[in-house]
């Protein structure tokens, strides 16, 4: 019965979510070893727009990492709490806290996390808001749930980028929103297609292609001031735009030999050189964490296949041999592993390698165009379904899955931006 | 002529200052002018004489129906090379390209919606590549071409069975 009313409720708390959300999340798996955690109604939380503890909830839950319990009360931070009661009901951990509307408008938002098996306090946030802020000072409140106890940096504060298109009406648009597909805001709109988004390492930045001139040309747009500028509009193909972890340079695609080859290029398109020398296409480089070496595409030994290079230039060094087609590569942030695209058996599939033993693992079906989360947990992916291009994420052991989708129009090429300050 | 003008204006601005003064306005002098006796020519039969006139030239490329308003060259799956049923396409332009100096073309590559968004515009670049190099060996100009893809962004048939891709797998001709 308690399992069953836990249940109902996560399915109200699903629903609740996609009454408003932009991007609708289903979870199709869930990982074991799964750590209890009980979320309390946060004291007076109904005065601001958003209910905190409802936001922690979604967060955890979605992260798959844990069982979130109902704690079946207001909680506030305050307050004694009997914690040997809720370490009997199964949790190992409890959230409480208060919500308070300051004279100026703002929030007071206070939390604490209580760990019920050692009678201890974890951990404690105390913020005032703006009321738009709420919504984020709860996934900042998960961020640091999911920090305590697992570890791991969290990353439902992040945001993500994506291009929103519907190619029919000629209306393409550059989106960002929160991790969980709230929050859209438009930062680039137009008539011609978007492809490639790339957040800058500092998050103020995001690079992208635009056909907008006729042809593939790389703008680097500032989100804050909207600001564009052009990095690389160069005679042929400009494409595949890629950060260094430094945010100085910009590895790109150019075609301007004839062929589409690798170059570097400082971020305010200056000082640009060429990287890799091949015949033939040479494509999507990407930057490991160290900044010194580059994977990338290359059809050199006839179909498409993963290489790696310095960014020096040099002799490239083959990634993967299993399947005619891999492409896409992306580094994870530790350097450890690279996920990438294979086409196997007809289908396109997500999979991921450590790049120390070379074991490789299939990940998920029907994905194009990966993206790491910044604390390297989770992948974000494009999938087809229903007709149409959505946003899936999965986390890198494969254990937990979730789709996010819209009521309508096209969504892919994701681009999770990095941790914020 | 001019002179004589200056002259009048001098005058009369003098004129307009003086009235000022309560001194009586003079007035300016009269510049008259003569006309020039015409000479008449002789008169001479000109009913057998003919004057020739330049006939409107169309440019070629504005025929609906003429050959260069085929603009798009077709590539096998796979392929990177200029079909057969493709090079009559590339000469025509060529020969438009190469006595028109100064009209510039893009290029634009494509291919069908499978596969990658980057690779799959490195793809349609090699197609566009293709037939620059074609028109280049049929003496068109560097500078009068520049060869880009459109990958498989903006497909012409929007279907998703083999019709369609085949009608994708495409290099068009886009003058500037």
């Amino acid at each position: 019965m308690k399992k069953l009313h836990t249940l109902l409720f996560s399915a109200s708390l699903l629903m609740g979510t996609a009454a408003h959300a932009q991007l609708r999340i289903d979870i199709a798996g869930v990982g074991s070893n799964q750590i209890p955690v009980a979320v309390a109604a946060f004291a007076d939380e109904s005065v601001a727009p958003e209910q905190v503890s409802a936001i922690i909830r979604a967060d955890l839950e979605r992260s798959g990492v844990f069982k979130v319990i109902d704690a079946r009360q207001t909680i506030s931070d305050t307050a004694n709490v009997d914690l040997a009661a809720f370490k009997a009901s199964g949790a190992d951990a409890l959230v409480v806290g208060s919500v308070q509307r300051l004279a100026d408008g703002r929030f007071q938002v206070r939390y604490k996390l209580l760990d019920t098996v050692k009678k201890t306090q974890l951990s404690q946030l105390s913020d005032a808001v703006a009321a738009r802020n709420t919504r984020l000072e709860g996934h900042r409140i998960a961020d640091d749930v999911y920090e305590k106890l697992t570890g791991v940096r969290g990353i439902f504060s992040t945001r993500i980028s994506y291009v929103k298109q519907d190619p029919a009406a000629r209306d393409y648009k550059l989106v960002v929103a929160d991790a969980d597909g709230e929050g859209e805001q438009v930062a680039a709109h137009g008539r011609e297609p978007i492809i490639s988004p790339s957040w800058s390492p500092d998050g103020t930045k995001v690079a992208y292609v635009s056909f907008e001139l006729r042809k593939p040309v790389i703008y680097v747009q500032n989100l804050v001031t909207g600001q564009r500028t052009i990095v690389a509009n160069e005679k042929g193909n400009n494409s595949a735009p890629a950060w260094s972890p430094d945010g100085t340079r910009l590895a790109l695609a150019l075609s301007k030999t004839g062929n589409t080859q690798i170059w570097v290029v400082n971020a305010d398109g200056s000082g640009m050189r060429r990287v890799s020398n091949s015949a033939g296409i040479d494509t999507e480089p990407q930057f490991a964490a160290d900044g010194q070496t580059i994977y990338f595409t290359s059809d050199r030994s006839g179909g498409p296949q993963i290489y790696k290079m310095s960014v020096n230039g040099g002799q490239a060094t083959r990634v993967t041999f299993h399947g005619n087609y891999n492409i896409s590569p992306r580094i994870s942030p530790d350097g450890k592993t690279l996920a990438w695209i294979s086409q196997r058996e007809g289908g396109f599939s997500l999979y991921a390698m450590d790049l120390a033993s070379g074991q490789e693992q299939r990940l998920a079906d029907g994905a194009t165009e990966p993206s790491f989360s910044p604390n390297g947990k989770y992948i974000m992916y494009a999938t087809k379904g229903g007709g149409r291009t959505a946003l899936a994420v999965v986390s890198v052991d494969g254990r937990v899955k979730q789709r996010l989708s819209t009521q309508a129009g096209n969504i892919r090429e994701p681009s999770w931006g990095p941790f914020m300050k | 002529m001019r002179n004589a003008k200056s002259v009048a204006f001098i005058v009369a601005a003098a004129a307009l200052l003086s009235a000022c003064s309560s001194t009586k306005l003079q007035e300016a002098p009269k510049v008259e002018e003569k006309p020039v006796a015409q000479v008449t020519p002789p008169a001479a039969d000109t009913s057998r004489e003919v004057r020739p006139v330049e006939t409107a030239t169309v440019d070629p490329l504005n025929d609906p129906k003429g050959v260069l308003a085929n603009r798009s060259v077709y590539f096998d799956f796979d392929s990177y090379v200029v079909r057969d049923d493709g090079k009559p396409v590339v000469e025509n332009h060529s020969a438009y390209l190469t006595k028109n100096k100064q009209r510039k073309i893009l290029i634009q590559g494509n291919t069908d919606e499978r596969g990658g968004t980057e690779y799959n515009l490195a793809l349609g670049q090699k197609r566009a590549e293709a037939v620059r190099k074609s028109m280049s060996a049929l003496g068109v100009a560097d500078t009068q071409m520049e060869a880009v893809s459109l990958g498989k962004e903006k497909p012409k048939a929007t279907g998703h069975d083999e019709a369609a891709w085949a009608e994708n797998r495409r290099a068009d001709i886009v003058y500037q």
